[in-house]
């Protein structure tokens, strides 16, 4: 259909008397034409296509082991078909329940504190005046986010380690006896996102410093001239502002509620805490490829409902935003 | 400006006072535990047991840093991100670049189909186990194409890069190019690539801090202990909390290493965080207006 319409509009633009119907033949010949024109261009195309269809689309043409018994000697195709009998032995499987409870509450755990969190930053980082300490602030907690996973997870454990740790001397001071806060499953979330905002909030306050920074000033001139105080500045002309980016960043991370940080939370797992840490990536991980025994069609099941799960729920954030807030992904 | 030199009011002075106290308590919360880790970092194993390190070092030394040199996995692993940070990188800006650029062009037949295949990646995608399974069956499990391949280009680059493109490359640019007899690689080579270099530092930035800290895809497509990253020793050490006694040459050494035990944590910390943190001031003069570019008017 597009294919048409730019067909037409560029027979148009060309400024050729041709009729604007084309028949079959001739708009097939013109199609094959235009891509003979810009041959170059499909060739610097190949690799990048090469490289989707053969690490993306491959693997999801390997989705139907999910539905199969999967074997490596018969293969993908060879396997045969068990129907849903791999999800509904997830969802039937004592493991379904906390999984899933602990996946969702920490995702929205995480969610709702690292939202809000960096848009407050760059508000205040945008009324800071005094600009080397403005600038100070930004480089230092950019930082973090350049240190790996495991690294910080590592900082975590020398940190937080109940016999020479930081925190537990500091509070040895205070008269508070040591703690094993990696162990305790009711202590795991909260490190997990705490750790996180410290880590990542100074990086995440950049997009919105940017969105910031386009605002037109002369809003904040008249907004000053009716003696407007700077809260009412910020919520009148700023939050607004920056509301479009805001909605964006909150549909993308609503899409991605199944499948948090999975690597944080396998670092940060161990079998203490395991019953607030295992979530549905690190239960894929274990028992389809960890294990003795691998169960890849079971553990692609999972993972497939993972990703369904994630698609939809994107799509209705998508539509609800689209609705309520007029600004969508697409 | 005009707008500092207006009289301030009483709330908008009580506004300032408390968001510099606000922001100077988080810099101190980021800061304080980067400062500690650096300080112990260099400090002596007996200070760092009896917690006597609050902020500067304790009885100044670099044990901790001579441990880390003779310890053989941490430099083969260093070694080997090295490897793969560069020729990764490499490889995944080149992909970035060949996607990024015809899909900027208006004139591209089929462009919408084209990203739409690459954006669709982002939404859904096959997961882990077929992905692994893929990986199997191109023969590259415990080969070192299997932290680069499967990680060849990252779409959301790609977005950025092509919107960047359709930012600062004019149409009438190509139209003049093509009167002077330009053909599409010629202007991407001479004309394009001149005009990418803030883009390709961002992307190179970006690529090589992910290999630089990927650990993952390292843990389970490798078995061979040579091939191992230094993301995947750390996790050995910092996070598993073992040290391989046969990494150590001597029985001497093995002695002073086990006290040391704690020291090398710290110092290991530092060692792998400082080659990401090094590339950024480097890059960063191009990375706000290459992110912005990109981003924003996407």
């Amino acid at each position: 259909m597009t294919d048409t319409l730019t067909d037409r509009r560029e027979i148009a633009e060309s400024g050729q008397d041709r009729p604007r119907r084309l028949d079959r033949r001739t708009r097939w010949e013109s199609t094959a034409r235009r891509i003979g024109h810009g041959w170059q261009l499909y060739l610097m195309l190949l690799l990048p296509v090469a490289y989707v269809i053969i690490f993306q689309y491959w693997p999801m043409y390997g989705v139907q082991i999910a539905f199969r018994n999967y074997n490596v000697v018969q293969g993908i195709t060879g396997s045969p078909w068990v129907g849903f009998d791999n999800f509904t032995r997830f969802i039937e499987s004592y493991q379904f329940w906390p999984v899933i409870r602990n996946t969702i509450v920490l995702q929205a755990y995480e969610l709702v504190a690292t939202f809000p969190l960096p848009i407050v930053l760059a508000l205040a980082l945008n009324y800071v005046r005094v600009r080397w300490f403005q600038r100070t602030v930004q480089m230092v907690t950019y930082a973090p986010h350049f240190i790996s996973t495991v690294v910080i997870v590592g900082m975590l454990f020398v940190l937080l380690d109940p016999r020479i740790g930081m925190v537990n001397n500091l509070l040895g001071l205070f008269g508070i006896s040591s703690t094993d806060f990696m162990g305790d499953p009711g202590l795991f979330r909260h490190i997990y996102v705490w750790s996180g905002v410290w880590q990542s909030l100074g990086f995440s306050a950049i997009i919105y410093l940017a969105a910031l920074a386009g605002i037109d000033p002369e809003l904040h001139e008249a907004a000053i001239v009716d003696g407007a105080t700077k809260l009412k500045r910020i919520w009148h002309i700023d939050l607004p502002g920056i509301a479009p980016i805001a909605v964006i960043l909150l549909i993308l991370n609503i899409g991605s509620i199944l499948s948090i940080g999975f690597e944080k939370v396998l670092l940060m797992q161990n079998n203490l805490n395991l019953s607030s840490s295992e979530v549905i990536d690190t239960y894929v991980y274990k028992v389809g490829l960890a294990s003795d025994v691998p169960l890849f069609s079971y553990a692609a099941a999972i993972g497939l409902f993972r990703s369904v799960v994630g698609l939809v729920l994107l799509i209705a954030a998508n539509q609800l935003a689209r609705r309520f807030a007029k600004s969508s992904l697409w | 400006m005009a707008v500092t030199a207006m009289k301030e009011t009483r709330s908008d002075r009580i506004f300032d006072v408390c968001n510099i106290a606000v922001l100077g308590l988080f810099l101190l919360a980021v800061l304080y535990p980067l400062v500690y880790i650096l300080s112990a970092s260099f400090s002596s194993a007996q200070a760092i047991s009896s917690g006597q390190v609050w902020l500067w070092p304790v009885d100044f030394n670099l044990e901790g840093y001579k441990a880390i040199f003779e310890y053989k996995s941490i430099v083969a692993g260093f070694l080997n991100s090295v490897f793969y940070a560069v020729v990764g990188t490499l490889i995944n800006v080149t992909m970035t670049l060949l996607a990024a650029y015809p899909l900027s062009r208006r004139d591209l037949y089929g462009r919408n189909g084209f990203m739409f295949l690459f954006v669709f990646t982002m939404l859904f995608s096959g997961g882990m186990i077929p992905t692994y399974l893929v990986v199997h069956q191109l023969g590259l499990l415990n080969t070192r194409w299997a932290l680069i391949l499967p990680t060849a280009m990252a779409v959301w680059n790609m977005i950025i890069t092509r919107t960047y493109y359709q930012v600062t490359i004019p149409h009438e640019l190509l139209e003049a190019a093509r009167i002077d007899g330009c053909d599409d690689f010629k202007f991407f080579t001479r004309i394009v690539l001149p005009l990418s270099k803030p883009i390709i530092a961002v992307n190179a930035l970006l690529y090589a801090v992910g290999h630089w800290n990927q650990f993952f895809n390292a843990l389970i497509y490798l078995t061979d202990e040579s091939l191992f990253p230094l993301q995947l020793v750390l996790r050995e050490i910092l996070v598993k909390n073992s040290i391989d006694p046969s990494q150590i040459q001597d029985a001497a050494e093995l002695m002073r290493v086990q006290e040391l035990r704690d020291l090398l944590k710290y110092s290991l910390i530092v060692i792998a965080s400082v080659p990401p943190l090094l590339a950024y001031p480097f890059v960063q003069r191009h990375f706000v207006k290459g992110v912005m570019i990109g981003s924003l008017k996407g």
